[in-house]
């Protein structure tokens, strides 16, 4: 195929239309004009934003069900998990907080790894599931509400802070969301959606 | 053709969502056709939802810093601690490189977000023509480090949670973690607003 016959894109930055480039295999193309990333290549993205978003999902059920973090002090030991925190947060009279822990915490990544296994999965068999657009409308609509990384740092900083007060015990939990948000940020990083759209619309 | 042209000139849009290029028109319920995202050749309203977001933003950046956003009880009396004397207090405790990344998170973003967006939109609104390249960075940096200004609110809700031993030290939330919370998601719908292709626009205003 010749450079005149490459589809047309936009950047997404700065608006610049320009052919697309035959990429490479891990090749990335940025923007001529404003340098913004316009597409990466990776090789079988779509099966492995698949495995990692799975192994995400099945590490985030640990996180949940088994506490953060526990503290001991003269006899009394407390623990807490994520929505235990929220909960608490809750019937502190910070509703509000309680909802924005929530939803950056659990909703959100929640919703996208499901949305991810819904889309990807059927995807990688050659099918396309009912309502794709939907979810993935959706899925793109939470995505930036979802923060499981500044979570984690947000453990590490109480943690500190705790560590002058009593002992602290680092649950499961605590090792658990590092691992989401690895498999997480490998997941998006793999996640290409021209590739998992070229799909859908083939198995159509 | 002139070039380099923007997609817009030619009535064409990127959908956000997926990223396929396709014609907009002028109709409002434009959708792309793959995904069935709402395609606009620029953000509707960018600079007036953008100039919202960013006042209402500034406004509670003030409690949000002033008052409380924890309260703590024990043996020892009882303690407010706002932002500052949270960073404070890590330093002083010794864990000076934890100190750093909370004042950078949580004092440092918050502002330097909300004074990178006031630059963006008076830009875009006085047809800048200045380094086009750089604002475009400057958003993207405005979009990737706002989201590390929630750490504060996930460590009160932990540090809440966790301390409730009775009669040797109780933490409750503070109403600057409130105040705190909304400038985060305000912040955040402000960089959403924004549309950084206007910022090319006066690029090539004076070219056509």
């Amino acid at each position: 195929m010749s450079m005149a016959e490459r589809p047309l894109i936009a950047c997404h930055d700065c608006d610049l239309l320009q052919r697309e480039p035959l990429l490479p295999q891990g090749g990335v193309a940025r923007c001529r004009r404003c340098g913004a990333t316009l597409l990466r290549s990776h090789p079988q993205s779509t099966e492995r934003a698949l495995a990692f978003t799975l192994g995400a999902l099945f590490l985030f059920v640990l996180a949940n069900v088994f506490p953060i973090v526990g503290l001991k002090l003269s006899g009394d030991f407390v623990q807490t998990t994520l929505l235990g925190a929220a909960q608490v947060m809750y019937r502190n009279d910070m509703r509000l907080v309680a909802g924005l822990v929530l939803v950056t915490t659990f909703v959100a990544p929640l919703t996208q790894m499901l949305a991810m296994t819904y889309l990807l999965l059927p995807a990688c068999l050659g099918r396309r599931p009912p309502q794709a657009r939907r979810v993935f409308r959706g899925m793109t609509l939470i995505q930036p509400w979802s923060m499981l990384e500044v979570f984690v740092l947000g453990i590490l900083v109480a943690l500190v802070k705790l560590a002058h007060l009593a002992i602290v015990v680092p649950g499961i939990a605590l090792w658990s969301f590092g691992g989401v948000m690895l498999l997480m940020a490998a997941a998006t990083a793999a996640f290409d959606a021209r590739d998992l759209w070229t799909r859908l619309e083939a198995a159509r | 053709m002139k070039s380099p042209a923007s997609a817009a000139r030619w009535h064409l849009a990127t959908c956000h969502g997926c990223g396929l290029l396709s014609r907009a028109g002028h109709e409002h319920a434009a959708r792309c056709p793959r995904c069935g995202s709402p395609l606009h050749t620029r953000k509707p309203d960018s600079i007036a939802r953008t100039w919202a977001f960013i006042v209402a933003a500034a406004i509670l950046y003030i409690p949000a810093n002033l008052l409380p956003i924890m309260e703590t009880s024990s043996l020892f009396g009882a303690q407010d601690d706002t932002i500052m004397s949270g960073v404070v207090y890590l330093w002083i405790s010794g864990s000076w490189h934890l100190a750093l990344v909370v004042f950078i998170a949580s004092i440092l973003v918050p502002m330097a977000k909300l004074f990178a967006l006031i630059v963006l939109v008076l830009s875009v609104q006085l047809r800048a023509r200045w380094q086009p390249v750089q604002r475009t960075r400057l958003y993207r940096l405005v979009e990737l480090v706002g989201r590390w200004s929630m750490l504060d609110v996930y460590v009160v809700t932990l540090l809440v949670a966790l301390v409730q031993l009775e009669a040797l030290a109780t933490i409750r939330p503070g109403t600057g973690a409130l105040a705190f919370g909304a400038v985060v998601v305000l912040t955040m719908f402000a960089a959403m607003s924004f549309d950084p292709r206007l910022i090319w626009d006066s690029m090539e205003k004076d070219d056509a």
